[in-house]
């Protein structure tokens, strides 16, 4: 083991990282809209679009990233005639486009399940209050409901983003050059597994740090009526009493 | 004044299930009166306020406000608005109190008294913040125009709400017991900001059970017993026994 060689390939690696934030960047935000409009296709009263969201959401939760990753990059490419006459092809054989497409897909299966709880656990009263001085549909909607939901779920919702960082690493397997892709090739180089896995698990900690105090600081901002209790001291006496 | 009543109600009927609530109730309330409506849990008294703003979408039965009906139409059984807009204008109009306050817990108290001025209303925002603080001081909040809901005891909350329901300058004042979820010695001063409003003038229903308020402040008494009004009268005229057994049995229990 030696230091020297870990820190050049710490600097090597560090060439993955905008892929990695990119692959992050993208799916989650592409996911967070889907996710938004799954939720609400899961509330409404459309009974075969609510069947439809959650058979989705099964199927998306309930099988291995890994798989969807393969079954998109390897398994479409068995349909390429169909996908060259839909002149789809063109981003179907593009792994980039594919990873991307999976990690949305994945994504937006989890993030709807928490927006539909966030949705879910906005008090009734506060929403009969915005009916009663005469709100309703996409303004109630977009002032009451979501704003409110939003806050509820900010801290689920950066549990899930952290997931996704982690989850880019996948796209490796599908001849990515992002940090754990260019990992291997390095191991496959020089046969040294623990000191560069260890430099790339150094790296992938660093940026879910940052991420983390982010998402803290995001929370803190957005929700003052959480942060600031009328009673703060007792709040947390209470709390220490009760555990 | 306008000769049609503030507030019409016509044979109301509302079926929760095979349970009727409201049994036929029909009332008028003219401009600038202040009614009290009494009666036991299970009486349909909040059930009957919550018809009047649509709430509640009666099962048969019509209400009318300043002489307009709000057109109702049945769908799979169960009784809804006919229009979403005349509901949400006429909800714009008839502003509500509710019993644990219901203000928006992400909106700072001012945020809470402009919301359905600028967004519903669509007035300009300066004159909705110079309103709101006068509505404020009205209601006895100073200093608290940035805080949140949940730094502000129920009294004050209450308070806030009373400011947020004027903001919107409404015709007539719903009141869902406004004072039940509040501590004792936060009562009164609610009731003082309400009764300030009675002597101004404004057609105000109150769901209560301050039998106090009710005797005191109101110009008339509805009782409620099992979804029918069996007691409408001037409080001087029906607190003597023996108007009707349920009201004195209501009120020796109260007392």
């Amino acid at each position: 083991m030696s230091l020297p060689f870990i820190w050049e390939t710490f600097r090597t690696l560090l060439t993955g990282v905008p892929v990695t934030l990119e692959l992050t960047i993208v799916s989650v935000i592409a996911g967070l809209f889907l996710a938004l409009m799954l939720a609400v296709l899961r509330l409404s009263q459309f009974r075969l679009a609510r069947w439809f969201v959650a058979t989705y959401v099964f199927a998306f939760r309930g099988s291995p990233m890994l798989v969807q990753i393969f079954l998109i990059y390897y398994g479409l490419g068995q349909f390429r005639g169909a996908l060259q006459e839909l002149h789809l092809w063109y981003w179907f054989r593009d792994p980039y486009f594919c990873v991307l497409l999976a990690l949305s897909l994945n994504t937006a299966a989890y993030g709807c399940e928490i927006i539909r709880g966030g949705l879910q656990s906005v008090p009734a009263q506060q929403v009969e209050a915005g009916r009663a001085c005469g709100m309703s549909g996409l303004l109630l909607f977009r002032r009451i409901t979501l704003p409110i939901a939003v806050r509820n779920v900010m801290p689920i919702y950066g549990n899930e983003i952290i997931l996704m960082v982690k989850g880019t690493s996948l796209a490796s397997t599908v001849t990515i050059m992002e940090i754990t892709g260019i990992a291997a090739k390095l191991i496959a180089e020089t046969y040294r597994a623990f000191e560069v896995f260890a430099a790339a698990g150094a790296i992938y900690l660093l940026i879910n740090f940052v991420l983390m105090r982010l998402i803290a600081l995001v929370e803190r901002a957005s929700s003052p009526h959480l942060r600031r209790s009328a009673r703060p001291a007792e709040d947390i006496d209470a709390i220490a009493t009760t555990h | 004044m306008t000769a049609e009543p503030a507030v019409s109600l016509r044979d109301i009927r509302k079926k929760f299930g095979h349970f009727e609530v409201l049994k036929g109730i029909s009332f008028d309330a003219k401009e600038g009166d202040v009614i009290s409506i009494l009666g036991s849990s299970g009486s349909g008294k909040s059930t009957m306020l919550r018809c009047i703003n649509m709430l509640e979408v009666p099962t048969s039965g019509t209400v009318s406000i300043s002489g307009e009906a709000i057109a109702t139409k049945a769908r799979h059984g169960a009784s809804l608005p006919a229009s979403s807009r005349q509901v949400d204008r006429i909800r714009s109009e008839v502003a509500m109190v509710f019993q644990s306050f219901n203000l928006w817990s992400h909106m700072t108290i001012l945020q809470n008294i402009i919301e359905a001025p600028i967004h519903v209303q669509k007035r300009a925002k300066a004159e909705c913040i110079a309103e709101a603080e006068a509505l404020l001081e009205k209601v006895g909040i100073v200093d608290k125009r940035g805080a949140y809901p949940s730094e502000l005891s129920g009294g004050q909350q209450q308070r806030v709400a009373i400011a947020r329901a004027l903001a919107q300058k409404p015709k007539v004042l719903l009141f869902d017991e406004p004072t039940s979820a509040l501590d004792p010695e936060l009562v009164g001063e609610v009731l003082t900001v309400m009764r300030g409003l009675a002597n101004e003038g404004r057609t105000m229903l109150v769901v209560t059970h301050e039998m106090g308020f009710a005797r005191e402040v109101s110009d008339r008494i509805l009782f409620l017993h099992k979804g029918q009004i069996e007691v409408d009268g001037r409080p001087g005229e029906i607190f003597t026994k023996g108007v009707n057994p349920h009201f004195d049995q209501f009120t020796s229990r109260v007392h």
